[in-house]
């Protein structure tokens, strides 16, 4: 046997014990032994969502809304700035557009405001400027493009932070949480249990607001007309705990935020003993703990509205000034759902809402169904082909099968190697690469049939149809890739895994039927020397 | 066992004339299919809205479940049943525009639960796709055809006529073209996608006419082939109403490549005997090689249809249509490449012979060709070939004995 036939055997052999190694942990279920796991690979197949069940999202952070936040934070500090710095003028708007209007009082005082901003606020430029009939200057301060930017990008990288934060507290294994463009982002849960529940989870916004509650206005009978400056009407919100049935009673409160969830570091349930409801209680930080002080000193007495995300939770009354830094959260919640507000305050309040723009939710169930209708469909494939290839190239079928076994080996522990992952188009298309592995090997074998017919020993007719069906096979072959390639840089998830197994077939289609089909036949011609081949 | 004769001898290329007729009438029928459907029938994967897949655990029919879901808005929604019957598994979709997707899902399966009873709804699956999203992913799926096909063109060009150069050059100018046009017309207000299609019609026509003008006469072959193959199917599909979905494009990108493989044996046989033949007609040789490849051909796609029907069959309702549209792809792609793609090479005029350079060097005598090492079988040898070799024949003896007139 000529050295060329040692080495190449040997590799055949190495793909072959790879391949199988490879395989082992997805094969032999149950639990490896140490031994091997510390030296050998020991990851199953990893499956796609739509064959073990799990959730796929793509979100959207509105980070526009971000910076319209932004611009009416600060047109709020910044009344307050001015006063520090003695410059008289009348409480800033935010404008449209992401700008903040505003009103000195006295032209000297000019000169302050344009330090004051450039000094606290370089984000900002001033507009325009306009001067009054009665003196006074009527300024618009305008937040760059390049600011504007900043604080979207921040936005997007807080959502993307935040996020990841609650969907390790929901408990899902290999979660997989990526940015995209444009500031979106994807996750995936495999095997999450309760989709809609995870969904709501995160793109909860969890903006968490404290306000003073007006109770000199009676919110039964006040109106837009009648309703004083600095005030506004919100729902309070109460459920029926037996009928299920939720209120919306009004309650009127100062606009002003008395206080946000920013400074806030642990939240956790617990259970209210005298009505047995559950409840958050939430401690602040030092800073925080010492501005809820302030306000709850002050306000003895008075209502304090607890506000999510717009809504009015509780509004329960000041008993006594609290200075231990720990606030309650009561709203009528049931277990799961005061549960889930803990994980969202413990993660912190999104900095802009998120728009889901793309669910696709797999039930564990239809992925084993799935998984199940995919071998069903790849066994009797298998057979069939087998079958009508043994029957019609006989020896030569039989090198073609060996050939086709092998295929399917080396593309499942491909797989497994580099954790590519296995989805149902991904079966369809290892269902494809058996057909389509039948190929080469009937491009050699007809052509070895046309070297015999003009008369050749089948050892030199072995080796032109070997020679001159190569080039067209690898010809043909790498059409197919291309396509396979264009549909891998297009395709997301599950059409991905096609393109990933299509490709991974072709190539390991391209190595059996040149190498390995063409050693056995060396074999076959060197051990047994017939006169005749039986293809 | 043998399929196909080895000196099997049809007239493929003498009856290009009917195979053109038909090919076209198919074509029709996708336009009027097409036109008739007002467009493609897009699932939500393209137009946006929502699919839900359930299993009741009593029997129940779509009236009721469109009833049961009109509290939430989508009374007016799509159901079919899906898999088997004793299943009891309907598909209920809804691509309404302005519907609210935010958390609908959630709101489909309470509003189930309350019409038939807690833990008798399972909701399998569930897709959402906003609307913007879906007209992204419809000109993803257009434009990724567009680049299969004309880097498939390239890569033709390239292995059969050596001229790498130019097609690359042309891929170039048209992809860049496309982009361009396509960079303007988002910028100039979008226009719901349906520019998009254009865009890419136009582009693949123009591709043709380049491939026409440049004389690169595999690769116009070979697209058009590809071309009525994707279009072929896709008027299929229009005809028995199924769905276009993510999973359809990956069938049509992956009907490309196998198409083209097919397409690729025939023209590797051609060169091959281009190479060999000399004298012969384009026609005669394109005619044997197609013969010629005839076993390999109907074994092939015998196989992969084998497979492919055990796929529809067995491989269960989510992957039913993908495997349906690869079972009119490799059919359609099989016929093309013994119909449409060799047939087409003969369109352009016959200018230079058509061989590779390396075939450019001195032939071997004539008198090796006699020797019975020529491919074709004896049939194809045409009888003026035949009369030529005799008479060189003769005049070598002729000549030897020294005969004067």
């Amino acid at each position: 046997m000529s050295k060329n036939f040692f080495l190449k055997s040997t590799l055949v052999a190495a793909v072959i014990i790879l391949a199988l190694l490879y395989l082992v942990p997805t094969l032999g279920g149950g639990k490896l032994p140490t031994w091997w796991t510390n030296i050998l690979p020991s990851e199953r197949i990893r499956l796609g969502l739509d064959l073990q069940g799990g959730m796929h999202l793509i979100l959207e952070v509105e980070t526009q809304k971000a910076v319209s936040a932004s611009v009416e934070r600060t047109s709020q500090e910044l009344m307050r700035k001015m006063r520090e710095d003695n410059i008289r003028a009348i409480q800033p708007q935010a404008g449209s557009d992401n700008t903040i209007s505003l009103v000195l009082l006295h032209n000297s005082d000019r000169a302050k405001l344009e330090d004051l901003v450039k000094r606290d606020y370089p984000g900002y430029t001033v507009a325009s400027s306009s001067t009054l009939e009665d003196g006074k200057i009527k300024l618009a301060l305008q937040l760059t493009a390049a600011a504007a930017k900043h604080i979207a990008d921040q936005a997007a990288t807080q959502a993307l932070e935040t996020i990841r934060n609650r969907v390790d507290q929901f408990g899902v294994s290999e979660p997989e949480i990526l940015p995209q463009s444009e500031g979106r982002i994807l996750i995936q849960l495999p095997g999450v249990k309760d989709p809609q529940r995870a969904v709501a989870l995160i793109g909860k916004t969890a903006q968490l607001e404290f306000k003073l509650v007006d109770d000199s206005v009676n919110p039964a009978t006040v109106t837009k007309a009648t309703l004083p400056p600095g005030d506004e009407i919100m729902s309070l919100y109460r459920r029926d705990h037996v009928s299920g049935r939720v209120d919306k009673d009004p309650i009127v409160v100062h606009r002003r935020v008395a206080m946000t969830g920013a400074t806030i570091t642990d939240a956790r349930v617990q259970m209210d003993s005298q009505y047995n409801q559950p409840y958050v209680s939430v401690a602040f930080d030092r800073a925080g703990a010492r501005q809820f002080a302030d306000i709850t000193t002050r306000n003895v007495k008075k209502r304090l509205a607890i506000i999510l995300d717009g809504k009015v939770q509780s509004a329960p009354v000041i008993q006594e000034p609290i200075t231990g830094g720990e606030a309650r959260i009561t709203g009528d919640f049931t277990m799961e759902e005061a549960r889930d507000l803990a994980v969202v305050l413990r993660s912190g309040a999104l900095p802009a809402p998120v728009k889901v723009l793309e669910e696709r939710t797999v039930g564990p169930s239809l992925g084993q169904d799935s998984i199940d209708q995919g071998f069903t469909s790849m066994l009797v494939g298998f057979c069939l082909v087998v079958l009508f290839i043994l029957l019609y190239y006989r020896l030569a079928g039989v090198f073609a099968n060996l050939a086709l076994v092998l295929n399917l080996v080396i593309i499942t522990g491909v797989l497994a190697a580099f954790q590519a992952t296995l989805t149902l188009p991904g079966i369809a298309g290892i269902i494809l690469t058996i057909g389509m592995a039948v190929d080469a090997n009937v491009l050699i074998f007809e052509r070895v049939r046309e070297e015999l017919r003009l008369g050749k020993t089948p050892y030199a007719a072995v080796e032109a149809g070997y020679g001159k069906a190569t080039l067209t096979i690898l010809d043909a072959n790498i059409t197919t890739l291309i396509a396979a390639l264009v549909l891998f840089q297009f395709g997301t998830g599950p059409i991905r895994g096609f393109a990933v197994t299509l490709s991974i077939g072709i190539a390991s289609s391209l190595f059996t039927a040149i190498t390995f089909t063409r050693l056995l036949f060396d074999f076959y011609l060197h051990q047994f020397r017939p006169r005749r081949l039986l293809i | 066992m043998e399929f196909i004769k080895s000196n099997i001898n049809l007239n493929f290329v003498g009856n290009r004339g009917k195979a053109f007729i038909i090919s076209g009438l198919l074509i029709l029928m996708t336009i009027a299919s097409l036109f008739l459907h007002g467009g493609p029938n897009y699932g939500i994967d393209f137009a946006g809205g929502i699919l839900v897949q359930v299993r009741f655990a009593e029997p129940t029919d779509a009236s009721a479940i469109k009833k049961a879901l009109d509290p939430v808005g989508m009374g007016q929604s799509t159901v079919q049943g899906f898999g088997e019957k004793k299943n009891n598994e309907f598909l209920i979709r809804d691509e309404k525009k302005g519907l609210n997707l935010q958390g609908l899902a959630d709101r489909v399966r309470e509003t189930l639960s309350k019409t038939y009873g807690k833990g008798k709804v399972e909701v399998r699956r569930v897709e959402m796709v906003g609307p913007k999203v879906g007209q992204d992913l419809r000109e993803k799926a257009l434009l990724a055809i567009f680049y299969a096909i004309i880097l498939i063109a390239v890569y033709i060009s390239g292995r059969f006529e050596q001229k790498w150069g130019l097609a690359a050059v042309m891929a170039g100018v048209l992809v860049g073209a496309t982009l361009l046009v396509q960079a303007l017309i988002s910028a100039m207000g979008g226009g719901e996608g349906v520019a998009m299609v254009w865009l890419i019609l136009t582009a693949l026509v123009v591709t043709v006419g380049a491939c026409w003008l440049l004389k690169l006469r595999y690769a116009l072959g070979a697209i058009v082939a590809l071309i009525h193959d994707v279009v072929i199917t896709v008027g299929v599909f229009s005809l028995l109403d199924k769905e276009f979905t993510l999973a359809t494009v990956a069938a049509l990108l992956t009907i490309i490549g196998y198409s083209l493989n097919d397409t690729i044996i025939v023209y590797d046989r051609i060169r091959e005997n281009l190479n060999r033949a000399g004298k012969q007609g384009l026609d005669v040789t394109i005619n044997a090689s197609i013969n010629q490849t005839l076993s390999r051909t109907v074994l092939t796609s015998g196989t992969t249809l084998m497979v492919l029907l055990c796929l529809y069959v067995f491989g269960g309702g989510v992957i039913e249509d993908f495997a349906l549209a690869l079972l009119v792809g490799v059919v359609v792609g099989t016929y093309s490449s013994i119909f449409v793609a060799s047939p087409v090479l003969l369109l352009l005029p016959e200018g230079r012979p058509m061989t590779s350079r390396r075939s450019q060097r001195p032939r071997p005598a004539p008198a090796r060709l006699a020797m019975g090492e020529a491919e074709t079988t004896p049939a194809q040898v045409s009888p003026a070939k035949a009369a030529s070799a005799a008479r060189q024949k003769r005049g070598k003896k002729s000549r030897g004995k020294g005969k004067r007139r």
